[in-house]
């Protein structure tokens, strides 16, 4: 048996099957390749030439020139990261592939491995050409934010996978009657997480809220780089573990939800 | 009960001493308010072939599908191989595989594509071989590397059986595996499971409609009706026992409740 297994039982070679079958899909069909880079790159281009516009008009933005191209990148990683987890979660249930898959011996842990490795290789056909047309367009060179860019990246793909993992876990339970909340719950964090403002103009109250959400953090990093050039290592620290605690939570969450779907007979039905 | 003896396989010499291959025991699912199942026994014979019959809505997919561990019951347990389903199913998923027309596979991906997939996740050795020696003896042959959503009913029926037959499972799982197909493909996957059950000795519990595929395979037959086990026996001794000839005439004495008058 060539099967190459890990402690606790999670095999690499169930993780690679799963992976080569989002793989095989990617490449049997040039709408979906198409779908990962189309918006990305109407984002950049929209944004960008407003950045253009304000930074022409406005002395703050001519002094801060980057941060909105950055955000839109940014919110572009958190966004698409959870999207790439979260459709290639839904291609099974499109496809009434779940339940050859739950009847299998693949175990849930691997499964969401797979989609976390899913979601960055979508997220890197998607996001690598917006990065190249901000440096050529908009002479924003986004990988010049140097190492903190790592820490910016971590921390915005953990939160789109706890959120993936979460979304998912309700699809599993409601059926495809739940998919609009992939879409959607996402766009809930935008005006919390202060993608194109800071914390400061919220009022108090929601400030409290705001800063429980790792995004938070990795925004106003962003600016606090690219405006005062400062890298901020203590708000990195605590979206990771802001971070480290959503992710068990959404995984404590999916597998109680996946406990329910069974319960409720929902992996059979899989429908609305 | 009917249970027919055979040589187990060599894997299930770890199982637990003498288990059967399915043993249900006092098994309930309640949806809401409608009781799918309702409290029933039952035990397989490994090497069997099983007929569970019942009309639509007598709670055969239910049934199979707690014993899969797709479904938690209400109460009651199911052991699969010996062990508890679904606390111990890691143990087991892959010493059994299933075939069902609720479950599709992915319709974009070439047979070829999806079938590796699958062995790799039952971590089939020599898995080029294994879809070579698979197509050879279902016919796929010329439409491997076909997607799945452009086959016929037929040939996706008997790539769902390839998928179902991987890894050469203990124990086969079956929903209704010839519906929707024409008589001469059907009785081509009928001789398929008669001849994989008998070199694999392997155990296989297949829920149906028709009476003629039952009457032909099965050991042993399980009518269901509105949740219960109404009847358990031999084809044979259910046809003696209602006094009819073909089990199809059974099916329409319980479906249209003369079970008593004519079992009588």
């Amino acid at each position: 048996m060539s099967e190459l297994a890990l402690r606790g039982g999670i095999s690499v070679n169930r993780i690679g099957a799963m992976i080569l079958r989002y793989w095989y899909l990617l490449l049997s069909s040039w709408p979906r390749l198409l779908e990962l880079v189309y918006w990305p790159v109407l984002q950049i281009i929209t944004w960008g030439f407003l950045q253009t516009y304000i930074a022409q008009n406005a002395n703050f933005f001519a002094r801060a020139g980057g941060t909105l191209i950055g955000a839109v990148i940014l919110w572009d990683i958190l966004f698409r990261g959870q999207l790439g987890f979260s459709i290639s979660f839904l291609e099974e249930m499109w496809a009434r592939n779940l339940a050859n898959l739950m009847m299998s011996p693949l175990k849930p842990i691997e499964f969401l491995i797979a989609l976390m490795t899913m979601s960055l290789i979508r997220l890197a056909i998607g996001v690598f050409p917006m990065t190249l047309l901000a440096l050529f367009f908009f002479q924003f060179n986004f990988y010049s934010l140097g190492l903190p860019l790592i820490a910016f990246f971590c921390n915005l793909i953990f939160t789109s996978w706890a959120v993936g993992i979460f979304v998912s876990g309700l699809v599993l339970r409601h059926g495809l009657g739940a998919e609009s909340i992939v879409w959607t719950l996402m766009f809930a964090l935008m005006p919390l997480a202060c993608v194109y403002y800071p914390v400061h103009v919220l009022p108090v109250w929601l400030q409290y809220i705001s800063w429980s959400l790792p995004p938070t953090y990795v925004f106003e990093g962003m600016r606090a780089l690219l405006i005062d050039h400062v890298f901020r290592a203590d708000l990195m620290l605590a979206a990771l573990a802001i971070n480290a605690v959503l992710l068990m939570a959404s995984f404590t969450a999916f597998l109680a939800l996946l406990r329910s779907a069974r319960r409720h007979g929902s992996l059979l039905a899989g429908g609305e | 009960m009917n249970i027919i003896d055979q040589v187990p396989p060599k894997s299930a010499a770890a199982d637990p001493l003498g288990s059967a291959a399915i043993d249900v025991a006092h098994l309930t699912k309640v949806y809401k308010q409608t009781r799918a199942v309702d409290d029933i026994s039952f035990s397989i014979a490994r090497g069997s072939i099983t007929g569970l019959l019942g009309g639509n809505g007598a709670g055969k997919t239910t049934t199979i599908a707690m014993i899969m561990g797709l479904v938690l019951p209400t109460s009651g347990r199911v052991q699969v191989l010996g062990y508890q389903m679904p606390q111990q199913s890691e143990r087991v998923l892959g010493r059994m595989n299933f075939e069902s027309p609720y479950v599709d596979m992915p319709m974009r991906l070439t047979v070829r594509q999806n079938l590796t997939i699958f062995g790799r996740l039952y971590a089939v050795a020599n898995l080029r071989e294994r879809i070579a020696q698979l197509a050879d003896e279902l016919d796929l042959s010329e439409f491997l590397d076909r997607a799945n959503g452009k086959l016929s009913a037929g040939q996706k029926t008997r790539v769902a059986l390839a998928k179902a037959l991987i890894n050469e499972p203990e124990l086969l799982l079956l929903d209704e595996p010839t519906a929707s197909l024409d008589p001469d493909t059907a009785d081509w996957v009928r001789g398929h499971l008669e001849t994989y059950r008998r070199t694999h000795q392997a155990t296989v519990l297949l829920a149906s409609h028709n009476m003629l595929e039952v009457e032909r395979l099965c050991d042993r037959v399980i009518i269901m009706k509105r949740g219960r086990v109404e009847d358990d026996d031999s084809p044979e001794g259910i046809m003696a026992r209602y006094n009819r000839a073909t089990l199809e005439e059974v099916f329409l004495d319980v479906a249209r409740g003369r079970v008593k008058e004519a079992a009588s």
